[in-house]
């Protein structure tokens, strides 16, 4: 049995969030620069280029890159032969804290969602536990702004409507929601499972690096087909018009029910602050 | 699509002349509120109260910051999605507030608001917190300081960049940018 500590959980889990506030990952502004190449609306290019500039000030560490700062969203695998000394949770939680007070970031999280009092430190986050075998506790972290989960949908289709009706409702949700969603956007889609997996899986597939295709490659050609129709309905940066809506499409998939096609989507902006730690 | 530098508080002439499309840097004082300013200012507006802010000719921002670093003026500030204050806009543009600044599309009875009171709708790039901070030189909380990232705050900008996104023409960029571009990627 390996043995960590949860104060090492805390002090990474910290430094991790700050870091993510100020620094889009690299993969993200790889993207910037493909959609800038490809962007044929001139006032679409001008979002791109301040999106660019945006970010290269953000990177300085002075100022983080969008004043919605998230909700934290962590995936945490436990190794089966790890033991954590302490309260996992609770490393987690003050973790998350600490990033959101100590790095200046905006505490967007409300202690009840009728009431609407602020909790004042960004907590709780959303940690989503699974456990697998080894001896590692690996945290995929993504700071989830507001605007963006706000334009998801989910769907409990019929098995009838096959890979149409779910690559249609993709479509259908950036149609509807993707000019209020901060374009170009990540898209997040998760097929199969039931109805609270799917959810779960769009998250995942919305934190999921946009240049990580499916490894099946009967979804990753869906991703690029995705991609492909999202861009054609015009929305363009910022939804002002033009050729790049959505920087990638990205499919999670799981078995399911034989009466069922759950699906889902969740919005990702370009302010897609993802990344990982392995302890 | 025309560029102009324009100064706060905004008069009906230069806002006729403003059609979706056009840049615009923006300088002067601006307003900053967001879901929880407005509802205070619609409420003390329809109990007959004076509101903490100069309506008329007002520029209102729909902005929540992340604090700032000690001296500095403000944090990220970026623009906040618009559908959320629409049900307060009209009352606001009945009483003299001639611009708003945000992103995403509007409802009907905004755009209608714009023409009959002669308004215009600004668009900043969301997400841009950190370039927009840049702009913003003095920033203060004016009123409703319990709402922390939600109070009304009085801001002096210098040159925010930003895209008409609805004009009082009863034109907006969100249906005709999208039109233009529909099935040309």
């Amino acid at each position: 049995m390996r043995v960590i500590q949860a104060g090492q959980v805390t002090e990474a889990l910290t430094r991790l969030g700050i870091e993510k506030a100020y620094k889009i990952p690299p993969d993200m502004l790889r993207c910037f620069d493909a959609a800038l190449a490809t962007e044929k609306s001139e006032t679409g290019r001008e979002i791109l280029r301040q999106i660019q500039e945006n970010a290269a000030i953000a990177a300085q560490g002075e100022v983080p890159y969008c004043q919605d700062t998230g909700t934290a969203v962590i995936f945490a695998e436990v190794g089966q032969e790890l033991k954590v000394e302490g309260d996992l949770e609770a490393a987690i939680q003050e973790g998350v804290r600490r990033a959101y007070t100590d790095g200046f970031l905006r505490k967007s999280i409300l202690a009840d969602p009728l009431r609407r009092r602020n909790t004042g430190d960004n907590t709780p986050a959303i940690v989503h536990y699974a456990l697998v075998p080894g001896d590692r506790l690996k945290l995929s972290f993504g700071a989830k702004g507001g605007g963006s989960e706000n334009m998801s949908r989910l769907a409990m289709l019929r098995p009838s409507d096959g890979e149409e009706g779910v690559k249609n409702f993709v479509v259908e949700t950036i149609s509807q929601g993707g000019a209020n969603a901060c374009p170009p956007l990540v898209v997040g889609v998760g097929v199969g499972g039931n109805f609270e997996k799917v959810a779960l899986l769009a998250k995942k597939a919305a934190l999921r690096s946009p240049e990580a295709r499916n490894a099946d490659p009967y979804y990753a050609a869906m991703e690029e087909e995705l991609k492909e129709r999202c861009n054609r309905l015009g929305i363009g940066p910022m939804g002002l018009g033009g050729t790049v809506t959505v920087l990638a499409v990205n499919i999670e998939v799981f078995p399911c029910h034989l009466v069922a096609l759950p699906v889902a989507v969740n919005v990702n902006c370009h302010a897609d602050r993802h990344g990982e730690i392995v302890l | 699509m025309a560029e102009y530098a324009l100064t706060t508080p905004l008069t009906d002439e230069a806002v006729e002349k403003l059609r979706i499309g056009d840049r615009v840097l923006l300088s002067g004082v601006i307003y900053g509120a967001r879901d929880a300013a407005h509802k205070r200012l619609v409420e003390a507006l329809d109990r007959g109260e004076a509101p903490p802010i100069a309506v008329e000719g007002s520029v209102i921002y729909y902005v929540g910051p992340t604090p700032p670093r000690p001296g500095k003026v403000i944090g990220a500030a970026g623009p906040t999605t618009a559908y959320r204050m629409d049900a307060y806009a009209p009352r606001l543009m009945e009483v003299g507030m001639k611009g708003m600044i945000a992103k995403g599309k509007r409802s009907e009875a905004v755009k209608r608001a714009m023409v009959d009171r002669t308004a215009v709708y600004f668009g900043a790039t969301g997400g841009a917190g950190a370039l927009i901070s840049r702009c913003i030189k003095k920033a203060e909380v004016v009123a409703y300081e319990d709402l922390g990232p939600e109070a009304l705050r009085r801001m002096e900008v210098e040159a925010f960049p930003l895209t008409v996104v609805g004009d009082c023409h009863g034109g907006d960029l969100y249906l005709e940018g999208r039109k233009a571009w529909e099935g040309k990627a």
